[in-house]
């Protein structure tokens, strides 16, 4: 489904990906593992076409996102979406109008005319309460908490329901109760959707729960891919420690 | 200090090749792929609309000053006959264009920075990438074009305020007939002298939309970034601004001259 092979990609005199190959499957949740300024989100950045390797390929389906020009790329991207760190909401827009942002911008594309005012606020309103967001359409971005910041972002993605989700830490900086809502919602999404997805984070025992295969970013490259129980069971001081981390937390104790 | 002057030299070259790379790309994903008209709408209304009381006030008592001015300075030397030739040329040819600008660069276009680069670093414009919309396009161009059209529409506006305040402390406060203010104005202000600060607007509104929403867009660094883009941005422009304003103004005279 999603094919990345030998991507090297420098910022000033910092090489970042170092020839890095990976596949994801399709309908599978992909966690990658890394420490925090590895390079994990510039990877999701090559897959959605906002950044361009220096060397490698990136292949979505059928279509090379790496040598697309960027009208191209924007035509292949309508099927994706992203999840930022901070979720990236349109600070001017309310809920409701950060939701309905990409079916006003890009209409219905199974039919000629755009979506009616009706449409939209049908659609706005099942993916606002999927993430459990219903009756908060008329609040801004400013007025959000953390986590609700994140549903928010994931509304306006389940939205216009895209086959590649790809979610940049999206358990980072939430406390663990909001985490876990969290993870719940992104294999919820997955089931919905039934697309495929990648998560970037450093948060083992949120990987552990959505994962269907886990794969540790390590200097530049991509150094396992696993099954979660065979990927805990390498020999390697990072998986190591990252075990450790998990042993030492009662509520993760029982995912392994 | 060769090698910091090759540096320095390296870095303001690659600007400038970000710089027109940016105008380029607005202007290409602006055609192809024209914004609603509601953005548009939006941005001539911030910047048009919501400029013209910070322009009038401007316009107006500079108005004032150049009238007191004139008349306490060439009044002994029985010259204050020429005070509203004076404000009219000054205000037409020089200061309504140039002050606009800088209020305009002031209000407008740090806050464009500032807005722009904010959503640079939070990711926002990455956001709209990602749901397939060009930022060029969708951010960029209705600012472009608001700007351009809506700073000579204010420059205008100033310079009709100018007049006017002119008008109100040399006939109000130093009882000057209004026919010595107003009649010989038409006679020595010439359609060149309008024409010279109309097109000194268009320039400086261009000059100065480009390099806000530039610095905007090529924000890095967080909160601390967004205020050193926004910084820059209104510093270059006014630099820019007062240099094109020599430049232009040595070119149209020697045009002028050449053709007249």
């Amino acid at each position: 489904m999603i094919s990345i092979r030998n991507v090297k990609k420098r910022f000033g005199t910092r090489q970042v990906l170092q020839g890095l190959s990976l596949d994801v499957h399709e309908g599978e949740i992909l966690v990658i593992l890394g420490r925090s300024g590895v390079g994990k989100s510039v990877l999701l950045r090559h897959i959605i076409g906002i950044e361009k390797p220096d060397e490698g390929t990136v292949d979505v389906g059928d279509i090379r996102i790496s040598s697309l020009s960027q009208k191209e790329i924007y035509e292949a991207v309508k099927n994706m979406g992203m999840l930022f760190q901070g979720a990236a909401l349109f600070d001017s827009m309310n809920i409701f109008e950060n939701t309905a942002f990409y079916l006003r911008q890009h209409g219905n594309p199974s039919k000629e005319k755009p979506y009616t005012e009706e449409e939209i606020k049908r659609k706005v309103k099942a993916a606002l309460k999927m993430v459990g967001l219903e009756g908060e359409g008329e609040k801004l971005p400013a007025d959000l908490s953390g986590g609700m910041r994140k549903r928010a972002g994931l509304a306006r993605l389940l939205v216009y329901r895209p086959k590649i989700l790809l979610y940049d830490e999206p358990t980072t900086g939430l406390d663990p109760i909001t985490a876990q809502q969290i993870n719940e919602l992104i294999v919820q999404t997955q089931e919905e959707l039934q697309g495929t997805s990648i998560v970037v984070t450093h948060d083992i025992h949120s990987a552990l729960y959505i994962a269907d295969r886990l794969a540790l970013h390590e200097g530049g490259k991509i150094a396992y891919v696993k099954k979660p129980k065979e990927f805990l069971e390498i020999d390697d001081p990072t998986i190591t420690f990252l075990k450790d981390t998990l042993y030492n937390h009662p509520s993760a104790r029982n995912q392994l | 200090m060769v090698g910091s002057l090759k540096l320095f030299l390296f870095r303001v070259f690659v600007a400038i090749g970000e710089y027109v790379s940016l105008i380029s790309g607005v202007c290409t994903a602006g055609i192809k792929k024209p914004p609603s008209w509601a953005l548009f709408r939006d941005q001539f209304f911030h910047i048009g609309v919501l400029s013209t009381v910070v322009v009038g006030i401007t316009g107006f008592t500079t108005g004032f000053v150049l009238a007191a001015q004139s008349i306490y300075q060439l009044s002994d030397k029985g010259l204050a006959g020429v005070t509203g030739i004076l404000v009219g040329k000054a205000m037409i040819t020089e200061l309504g264009p140039i002050l606009t600008a800088f209020m305009v660069t002031g209000r407008v276009g740090s806050a464009m920075c500032a807005e722009l680069g904010t959503m640079k670093v939070t990711e926002q414009i990455d956001a709209l990438r990602s749901m397939a919309i060009d930022p060029h396009s969708h951010l960029v161009a209705p600012r472009f074009v608001a700007g351009i059209f809506m700073v000579p529409l204010l420059t205008i506006f100033s310079m009709l305020m100018g007049i006017w305040g002119g008008y109100i402390i040399s006939v109000l406060w130093f009882g000057m007939s209004p026919a010595t203010y107003y009649n010989p104005m038409p006679i020595h202000i010439t359609g060149f002298d309008l024409f010279t600060g109309v097109f000194k607007s268009f320039v400086f509104g261009i000059i100065l939309v480009t390099i806000c929403c530039y610095k905007g867009m090529k924000t890095s660094g967080g909160a601390a970034g967004v205020g050193t883009s926004t910084t820059q941005s209104v510093v270059i422009s006014y630099v820019l601004i007062l240099l094109w304003d020599f430049f232009l103004t040595m070119a149209l005279n020697a045009f002028h001259a050449e053709f007249s």
